[in-house]
């Protein structure tokens, strides 16, 4: 089938759609439909994906289901997807299903809630499968509208303030963008992320009030970029909206947005930065190990301290992006398959990280650290959930965590020793934040009144956690299942990136770096 | 000369309705008749509306020039007259429950249509000034039409006097283009400029020109009656005010620039370019401290305005081609909005602040939905519609190498994203005051819902956007042929 991408993107949306327009009424029932019907939508896409999946043939490095048609006013609707982007399909729609029936004891307005998952789906995917640039911007930026209600309307108590702080920073980091990709139109004479792949920018350097800048245009749009995909990834110092957001969300929105929305900052990273700015990729290296390195640091340590279990995770995760920054401006075929494998890898982690807090706060209500002990007395089935995803947080071998891990820090090496020696610092760190966490919550003795009367997983939490256990365990022992699907297209993008910088070498130096 | 008048076929007709539905009103005698009076006046504009859409009548030039049907003049034609006869058709109930439905209200709204269509259809200097005083003395008197109204009053006074004053302007700068050219048609001058370059004069009375014009869209620095009108006039009006009127102007400044100052680009691209940063800019700051709603719509439109004006200011074809579509999707946005404030109510007494709107979801999850999406297309959210009106403009401004107006433009659209997310915010995330009554007919859900509908998923790939990028593109040929 030709159409099967526009499918799988849009599937959700018309089920979205179909949520608003024709179910009515607010009873139980409703509420039950609703919830049935974006499950089984999610659920129909994931299939759908599988398709997708199967007939991708990993070892060819171009983009594959092309779909190329008239969108209007000589605007283009283009959309494929290669290597880079499958994975990051495969991870939105698995999920996704998971999420939504994560979130089966959502009360208030059910419906409304259910519709901007779906339609934050369809964003999503969009970003992954579109390849023209207004598209991709299109997809990049509505995302923000969902989730602003998400966080708006089903959060906690600041969630007005959180929903504000998110939408501001991360329209400010879009704008930017769209700025450098109306330059790039103007400059390319076309909008469309295939040619433009391989359209050459200027990396002479210019004079603008009376900076020097070195690198020229490619160093001025790789910098717009960064300033969007810096805010969404998020890394250091752009990241203080993430652990209020991430507070603030109901549970199935931290899951999306740890497990998903991160990512596309990095898949922006892969998608545009590396392979169109190369020369510029090549200047700024050093800035981003910097910057990746005191993320990995630093929100370690302020992870350490935090007294809300949401917040810790969230730092967490702002720590895992800076191994894939670092990943990525390696720029060699073990540090970019690491920064891939961790950002997929995290996703299952982090989603679940998040699903297991969800899970204590759905019975306690509340997520300070400190009102919890000894849950391992009452809750054996969760504190095992628990134990596997909190050692995959810190990287243990046989887990998912170990390989995106390893492979960024041996990919680093190669470039950088002191940053990938600062990183691997990260990694003890990590395993000193997770595992303190750990001990407080689930060990101890059992003596806080309150948590006397606390069950363990129901059945519906348990059908959540096993896809989620199995594949951070499959990826773990058999990583390759992971990287067979982008090594070629990784291996293609590292040889343009390289022959790029060589040719650029003379100039660059005579420009005095 | 036979010909002349099956040109202006549409025009005869609209005027002869005026005044025979003027006669049935003031010889009829009775108050009940008005409905039938709007009615009548809404089928005919809506009538000529479609029958123009679907190509009736023929294109040309008639009276010697001064009298122009093209493409363009068709375009801007369609969206006026559709535009005005559901502004006519949505007001109704609203004038008629504060008792101030009279039968003056459609026949003005007529009038002034019939302006606009003078306006956009102009060959010359003459026919401009003709078309844009029908048009505004009409907007002048259904401004102060609550005479009851101090502020109503208010309001026809302030726009009347500026209103005055920009036509004086005007009048000023003609006097010096018919001066300096030897003639009021455009085409002429056009040929004058191409040939013997532009005069200090010239330029003099083209600067005067683009004032007046900026006073009539309400760009900045010339908006200064714009809050004040929108807020004292009656609702109905003050809808009517934000569609078809500023369609009917920006179309007659596309007009004149391009048919008639279109060899002197360079004159008058700075003088648009300062408009469109000064309104877009102001729009977007000065309505962040509004808790009025019509007193927003006001600011909002001024900063539209600007951004409609950074496609003009592009001087091309894909320039005017944006200008066109911006207008269409500003103005389905506003029949959207304001369709939802005519029916808000408290108490019978209509409520306009932004607060009356708090917890809107929890009571009216439908319209409150139908409303946010139109805020997020107003704010140009991706991937509503309204930010593909102005990702193009932007386009056409950087592709005709204004690359820091597109800029501008882009900062001034976060900056304004914020006071529309902040109606979204009352809507849905603050907890219901007092219960909000909607006065909402079939025809206020329709327009409501077809709006929303519209902003929120005309981008679908498989629509071609309804055609109207094509339709705009072919206008915008037809205006720089």
């Amino acid at each position: 089938m030709s159409n099967l991408l526009t499918l799988i993107t849009f599937l959700p949306l018309i089920g979205a759609l179909i949520l608003v327009a024709f179910l009515r009424g607010s009873d139980a029932m409703a509420q039950l439909n609703a919830k049935r019907l974006a499950l089984l939508v999610t659920t129909a896409t994931f299939l759908l994906s599988l398709a997708v999946l199967s007939g991708f043939d990993p070892s060819n490095p171009d983009f594959q289901f092309v779909e190329e048609g008239e969108w209007m006013a000589g605007l283009t609707y283009k959309m494929g997807i290669d290597g880079l982007s499958l994975p990051f399909v495969m991870l939105t729609t698995f999920m996704f299903p998971l999420t939504i029936y994560a979130s089966w004891g959502v009360e208030t307005r059910v419906k409304e809630y259910m519709a901007c998952f779906l339609l934050l789906e369809t964003l999503i995917l969009g970003v992954f499968t579109s390849l023209d640039l207004i598209l991709f911007y299109l997809f990049f930026e509505g995302g923000l509208i969902p989730m602003f209600l998400i966080i708006g309307v089903w959060g906690g108590k600041d969630r007005v303030y959180a929903a504000f702080k998110f939408f501001l920073y991360t329209l400010f980091g879009s704008l930017v963008m769209l700025i450098a990709m109306l330059y790039m139109y103007w400059d390319a004479g076309t909008t469309d992320i295939v040619a433009l792949l391989n359209h050459q920018f200027s990396y002479e350097g210019i004079d603008l009030l009376g900076w020097h800048i070195v690198g020229g245009a490619q160093t001025l749009m790789w910098l717009a970029f960064f300033a969007s995909f810096a805010v969404k990834l998020p890394m250091w110092p752009f990241h203080t909206w993430l652990p209020d957001a991430h507070v603030q969300a109901p549970t199935a929105g931290s899951v999306i947005l740890a497990a998903i929305l991160l990512k596309l900052g990095g898949y922006g990273f892969l998608r545009f930065s590396l392979p169109m700015f190369p020369v510029a990729s090549e200047i700024m290296t050093n800035f981003v190990f910097f910057l990746s390195v005191v993320a990995i640091i630093y929100t370690s340590l302020v992870a350490l301290m935090q007294e809300d279990m949401k917040k810790l995770i969230a730092y967490s995760s702002v720590a895992h992006m800076g191994f894939v920054t670092m990943g990525i401006f390696a720029a060699n075929q073990q540090s970019i398959d690491g920064a891939i494998f961790q950002m997929i890898s995290h996703g299952f982690i982090s989603g679940a990280l998040f699903l297991c807090v969800g899970v204590i706060y759905d019975r306690m209500h509340t997520r300070e650290i400190a009102a919890y002990g000894g849950l391992v007395n009452r809750m054996p089935v969760y504190a095992a959930v628990m134990m596997l995803f909190t050692l995959a947080n810190v990287g243990l071998p046989g887990t998912s965590g170990f390989v995106g891990e390893f492979l960024t820090l041996v990919g680093t090496y190669q470039t950088s020793t002191w940053t990938a020696f600062g990183a691997a610092t990260g990694v003890v760190l990590s395993a000193a934040y997770a595992l303190w966490l750990y001990r407080r919550v689930l060990f101890g003795d059992l003596i806080k009144e309150s948590l006397k009367s606390i069950t363990d997983l129901n059945a519906r939490e348990v059908t959540v956690f096993v896809p989620l256990v199995v594949m951070t365990i499959l990826l773990g022992v058999y990583p390759s299942l992971a990287t067979d699907l982008f090594g070629p297209t990784v291996e293609a993008l590292v040889e343009n990136v390289h022959s790029a910088i060589a040719q650029a070498a003379g100039p660059l130096q005579l420009a005095g770096r | 000369m036979s010909g002349d008048y099956a040109l202006v076929l549409p025009e005869i007709i609209m005027a002869v309705g005026a005044m025979a539905l003027l006669m049935l009103g003031a010889f009829g005698g009775e108050e009940r008749q008005t409905g039938r009076l709007v009615w009548a006046s809404a089928a005919l504009m809506a009538g000529l509306g479609v029958w123009i859409a679907a190509g009736g009548g023929s294109a040309g030039a008639a009276f010697g020039g001064d009298f122009v049907v093209d493409g363009f003049s068709r375009f801007a034609k369609v969206l006026i007259l559709l535009s005005s006869a559901l502004v006519l058709l949505l007001g109704e109930g609203y004038l008629a429950r504060r008792g101030i439905l009279r039968f003056e209200y459609p026949i003005l709204i007529l009038l002034a249509t019939l302006g606009m269509m003078m306006m956009v259809s102009a060959g010359g200097l003459i026919s401009l000034y003709m078309g844009l005083e029908l048009q505004s003395l009409a907007l002048y008197v259904i401004a102060a039409f609550n005479r009851e109204s101090p502020r109503s009053t208010e309001a026809g006074l302030k726009y009347f006097v500026l209103g005055a004053l920009s036509s004086g302007l005007l009048l000023y700068g003609a006097s010096l283009i018919y001066g300096y050219t030897g003639s009021t048609r455009f085409e002429v001058i056009a040929g004058v400029i191409e040939a013997e370059g532009v005069s200090l004069g010239l330029t003099f009375g083209l600067v005067f020109l683009c004032a007046a014009m900026a006073f009539k869209i309400s760009a900045a620095p010339f908006h200064m009656w714009t809050p004040d009108v929108y807020e004292g006039s009656p609702t109905p009006v003050t809808f009517f005010f934000a569609t078809a009127p500023k369609v009917a102007a920006a179309g007659l400044f596309a007009r004149v620039l391009f048919d008639g100052f279109g060899h002197a680009v360079a004159e008058w691209q700075q003088v648009l370019i300062f408009l469109a940063i000064a309104s877009m800019f102001l729009g977007a700051i000065a309505a962040i401290g509004q808790s009025n709603l019509k007193r927003l719509m006001a600011y909002s439109s001024i900063g539209h305005m600007g951004f409609a004006l950074v496609g003009l200011a592009a001087g091309t074809e894909a320039g005017a081609q944006s200008l066109l579509i911006y207008l269409a999707i500003y103005v389905v946005m506003n029949l959207g909005v304001f369709a939802f404030i005519l029916a808000m109510e408290r108490d019978g007494r209509p409520v306009v602040a932004i607060a009356d709107l708090a917890g809107l979801a929890r009571v009216r999850p439908g319209h409150a939905l139908a409303v946010a999406v139109l805020m997020f297309s107003l704010a140009g959210l991706p991937p509503m519609v309204g930010f593909f009106a102005k990702f193009f403009v932007f386009k056409a401004a950087v592709d005709a190498g204004l690359a820091p107006l597109a800029l501008a433009g882009a900062v001034a659209s976060v900056i304004g994203a914020y006071y529309y997310m902040n109606i979204v915010r009352v809507m849905y995330l603050t907890d219901p005051g007092r219960p909000l009554e909607l006065r909402l007919g079939l025809l206020q859900n329709a327009t409501i819902g077809v709006s929303a509908l519209i902003m929120g998923l005309g981008w679908l790939p498989f629509l071609g956007g309804l055609g109207v990028p094509e339709m705009a593109l072919g206008a915008a040929q037809a205006l720089l042929r």
